[in-house]
């Protein structure tokens, strides 16, 4: 069990070396190595979940060892990395599923890539040490990029470079800051910079930098506008992963290290991150109103649901990191989920305006059912786990400043307009154009992919305690150190020696 | 009577020295041609290699000649690095000048006489060795650079590698003198303590011979603005020789700068910091933007290895222990990477005829999957993206640059760090997401192994079995450099 989390990280590494020795002309037996893979080490991160302890804030399953000069490398899960992990072996095999036809040139690269990115994202939500913790934060751009650019749309090679161009500027700046942590705390160890008090100014500045990074990742509004292209151009899976977990590594790295490890500056600035999120929210969802293209347009409904993430976790309370959390969570469902209702129907049709569709309900019953259930799951309809993280939040927010709140929540109307608008231009209507009236229903490969997201979709809006009991002596942990932090902030200031 | 340990010392010049005095005789007296050739070429590898294990051999830290010739941790490190350097690109040599009917004995010769200046420039610790090795090193680059004779473009880079050559030799010449001037000593430790007294803060004599000492290692390094060689001596020369040319003696001159600052003018470290954070930034900023225009891959590694200069100076910048084994750290990672980008350029052939354009490469990927996957590990590297080599070559400069407080450098740094990217990048495009160009010729044995070995370096740059070791070996080394 020592061990057990590098088994999981680096599995992926190693089914991705095993597919490189193929023949390239071996199509179907890279995707069930591929496929074999994603499950075993999606079993391996239950058996994690499982030994977990919920009642204990520190880290689990702690792993260190020495590394390159100084450096050690050092691996753990806390509360609030556990679900993460889960949330990503999860998604993989669906992804490598969703993948199984649309995907028929330079197959064998394609699961590597995917295989390779699996390890960078779980080694994200593991790493207690900065630099690890950059090194798979920035090595998951290479096969993401790769992914755009081989297996994208029309417009792949502008949408992968802006993707990977604005990810590397934001990230860079970080690593400057890690750099300056180090000097000052001795370390890179997270545990331990976690107990370290930088002085106020120097707050500030690292707070900026990793701001720069996270933001961009989430993305957070003006720094969004990588994303729709991104998604757009991506393949299914690719869109999957993009929204469903590298958008929750901006989330994850504000809880790892914004607010707990710069508390002063994070008091400091929430306004400043209050006003770009409900921007986000109102702007963004305004947006997606008058977008032509599906992928487009869950790409900004996205950008909005961020928003609501970013406002839960700097309100700094218990109730806001825990929707904020499960707003992630649900998100990472939920959009991953409209994403692949999407590839179903681009599979068939190779278009993904929304103009062209129409009446669908008459041809794919059963598909109109799974996408009714994620766009209500969208829209945050009570019932669904949309509407829990969005509660929370809101709840938060309105303690913490009741405008925010006010302008945050109309959010919540604009996407219910136009997530129904968009379900029924798509799926309502009448079933007119020609090349619609021939399609055919989910195929039980589809089925076996959207079964399990509808089903998770409301057994966590109705049900959330299963999340919120892993996060919560985490969360709590994180908030009360926030608190102690703010109270002798004021006491500090006058006796700081910081130059 | 010289004594037997100060041959000891020496031993691995000794043996490069004699060994291109016997190679440059068995090539005369052997019937001409490319038989002679060959074997000379694999005469050297091995003496370079024999060198190599006489450096392992060697431990301690050894001052012979007078003060003139020093030999520590330090120098071990690099010269090693110098050796592997050159021994790599000299196996690229074969199947390039055969076809170019240029395999002939006199290259291997002239790469020995050039690595031996380099090995000089390394241990030299005292401005008459430095020039010694410098010139040793210069001259017999400047005939290689122009040894496709027949080809006006080789004959132009030799040309104009000679003249501004010669001018940043005479440059550093009067500021050598300049300091002996001053000082009363060419010998770098009576010059740190004459560099000491007060009344030498303000010394305007020291501070111009500084200066001009600086400008002349400046060109060989090819620092901005002293860079205005390299793009054409790169693209005009043979492959090969460009390929000697980026990695090697751009050792040997960082070395030289690395001895110079750190053992003869540290009391007036503060001037000589202004210009090197100048050099790097204008070198790291021209890096990335000239880059972007380029069509031909030799013309924009050329751009590229004036960027990784102005970043591996950032750790000399620094002025600390840190950043001097950042230097090293940086060096070992850009030779290694330099050698398998120029040996990917080799393998660029369509039949007999060698190609240079970016666009030659469109769609590789299909044609030639191992190559163009090579090739693109060593761009991500190139580019600074972990987990490759080149991303812990940056961040071993870039922290001893933030511990010393340079935080506008490190960010005009990163920030040409991301627009480098971009180049880089284009390549990784051209390969992968293009349509396919014509295929190229099956690769040969050598340069695909070189471009191998460079490869599985830089991915597994990141175990400590690999980087661990490079790390604490520079280390070590940088803390026999300075006391």
């Amino acid at each position: 069990m020592s061990s057990i989390l590098s088994v999981t990280i680096f599995l992926p590494l190693v089914g991705a070396l095993l597919i490189a020795t193929l023949n390239p002309e071996a199509k179907g037996n890279a995707r069930w190595i591929a496929l074999w893979t994603t499950i075993v080490t999606f079993a391996v991160s239950l058996l994690i979940w499982i030994n977990f302890d919920p009642t204990t804030p520190g880290f689990q399953f702690v792993e260190e060892h020495a590394w390159l000069g100084t450096l050690k490398y050092k691996m753990g899960v806390d509360g609030i990395s556990m679900l993460f992990v889960i949330l990503t072996t999860f998604l993989m095999p669906l992804c490598i599923l969703a993948s199984w036809q649309s995907i028929q040139i330079r197959v064998k690269e394609y699961m590597i890539a995917f295989l390779i990115l699996e390890t960078m994202m779980l080694g994200v939500f593991c790493a207690l040490d900065l630099v690890l913790f950059y090194l798979f934060f920035e090595g998951g751009l290479i096969p993401m990029f790769v992914i755009i650019g081989v297996w994208g749309g029309k417009r792949r090679v502008y949408a992968s470079f802006k993707f990977f161009l604005y990810t590397l500027l934001g990230s860079v700046l970080m690593l400057l800051a890690m750099m300056a942590m180090y000097w000052h705390a001795g370390t890179t160890d997270i545990p331990t910079l976690l107990q370290t008090k930088f002085p106020r100014d120097m707050q500030w500045w690292l707070w900026i930098a990793f701001f720069a990074s996270f933001a961009v990742k989430m993305p957070m509004w003006p720094v969004h506008t990588w994303l729709p292209d991104a998604h757009v151009e991506a393949p299914t899976a690719g869109s999957v992963i993009l929204a469903g977990i590298l958008l929750k590594m901006g989330g994850y790295g504000f809880l790892r290290f914004s607010l707990p490890m710069f508390p002063n500056a994070s008091a400091d600035l929430a306004p400043f991150v209050f006003t770009l999120s409900i921007v986000a929210i109102v702007y963004t969802s305004l947006v997606a109103l008058v977008q032509e293209d599906i992928k487009k347009l869950i790409a900004y409904s996205s950008v909005a649901h961020m928003g609501y993430v970013t406002m839960g976790i700097f309100t700094a309370s218990q109730q806001g990191v825990d929707g904020a959390i499960f707003q992630m969570l649900s998100h990472g469902i939920v959009s991953s989920a409209l994403f692949l209702c999407v590839g179903v129907i681009y599979d068939r049709t190779h278009t993904r305006e929304i103009a062209a569709y129409g009446g669908l309900v008459e041809r794919m019953p059963k598909y109109a059912v799974a996408f009714m259930v994620f766009t209500m799951a969208n829209v945050g309809l009570p019932g669904t786990s949309g509407f829990i993280g969005e509660f929370l939040t809101l709840l938060s927010a309105f303690r913490a400043n009741t405008w925010v709140a006010i302008i945050a929540t109309t959010g919540v109307i604009l996407s219910a307009a136009y997530a129904l608008y968009l379900y029924r231009r798509v799926i309502f209507g009448a079933l007119e154009k020609a090349n619609l009236k021939s399609l055919l229903d989910l195929s039980p490969r589809e089925v076996a992919i959207l079964a399990p997201l509808v089903l998770l979709t409301i057994f966590y809006g109705v049900y959330p305690a299963p999340v919120l009991d892993v996060t919560a002596t985490s969360v709590k942990n994180l908030v009360e150190n926030y608190q102690s932090a703010q109270g002798t902030a004021s006491a500090s200031l006058t006796t700081r020696g910081y130059q | 009577m010289i004594d037997s340990s100060v041959l000891y010392v020496v031993l691995p010049e000794l043996i490069v020295a004699l060994g291109a005095i016997a190679l440059l005789m068995i090539g005369v007296f052997s019937s001409n041609g490319e038989a002679a050739g060959r074997m000379v070429t694999w005469l050297a590898i091995a003496v370079l290699l024999a060198a190599g294990i006489a450096i392992f051999n060697q431990s301690g830290a050894a001052t012979v000649f007078g003060g003139a010739f020093v030999s520590d941790g330090f120098t071990r490190f690099l010269k090693i690095v110098i050796l592997v350097g050159a021994a790599l690109t000299l196996l690229m040599t074969f199947d390039n000048f055969s076809r170019a009917k240029i395999l002939l004995f006199e290259y291997p010769v002239l790469v020995l006489l050039a690595t031996l200046g380099m090995l000089m420039m390394v241990s030299a610790n005292d401005l008459i060795a430095l020039y010694l090795g410098l010139e040793l090193q210069s001259l017999a680059l400047y005939v290689v650079a122009a040894f496709k004779r027949d080809d006006v473009r080789s004959s132009e880079a030799g040309l104009k590698y000679f003249v501004l050559g010669a001018l940043s030799s005479g440059m550093l010449l009067y500021g050598a003198s300049i300091l002996y001037g001053v000082t009363g000593s060419t010998s770098y430790a009576t010059i740190a303590s004459a560099a000491r007294l007060p009344e030498m803060a303000t010394n305007v004599g020291l501070t111009f011979g500084l200066v001009f000492v600086l400008v002349g290692i400046a060109f060989k390094i090819a620092a901005v603005p002293f860079h205005m060689w390299t793009p054409d001596v790169y693209q005009g020369a043979p492959t090969p020789v460009t390929a000697f040319f980026a990695g090697a003696p751009k050792i040997a001159a960082m070395a030289l700068l690395l001895r110079f600052t750190q053992a003869a003018v540290p009391a007036v470290a503060s001037q000589w910091q202004q210009i090197i954070i100048f050099l790097s930034i204008a070198s790291m900023a021209l890096g990335a933007f000239a880059a972007i225009g380029q069509n031909n891959i030799k013309r924009l590694l050329a751009y590229s290895s004036i960027g990784h200069v102005g970043f591996a100076l950032l750790g000399l910048a620094a002025n600390s222990p840190e950043g001097t084994s950042g230097v090293l750290i940086y060096l070992a990672i850009y030779v290694a990477m330099t050698v398998g980008a120029f040996a990917c350029v080799l393998c660029m052939r369509r039949g007999d005829h060698y190609v240079e354009n970016i666009s030659d490469l469109a769609g590789l990927a299909r044609t030639d999957l191992t190559f163009a996957t090579i090739l693109a590990i060593l761009m991500f590297s190139f580019a600074g993206i972990p987990p490759l080599a080149g991303f812990w070559a940056k961040w071993y400069v870039f922290l001893p640059a933030i511990k010393a407080g340079l935080y506008p450098l490190s960010v005009i740094g990163v920030i040409s760090s991301v627009i480098g990217a971009y180049y880089y990048l284009r390549i990784v495009k051209v390969m992968f997401f293009d349509e396919p160009a014509e295929a190229f010729s099956p690769r040969e044995g050598r340069p695909s192994v070189v471009m191998g070995l460079s490869a599985v370096f830089t991915v597994a740059f990141v175990l400590p079995l690999v980087g661990g070791e490079l790390v604490d070996a520079a280390t070590a080394a940088a803390s026999a450099l300075v006391h």
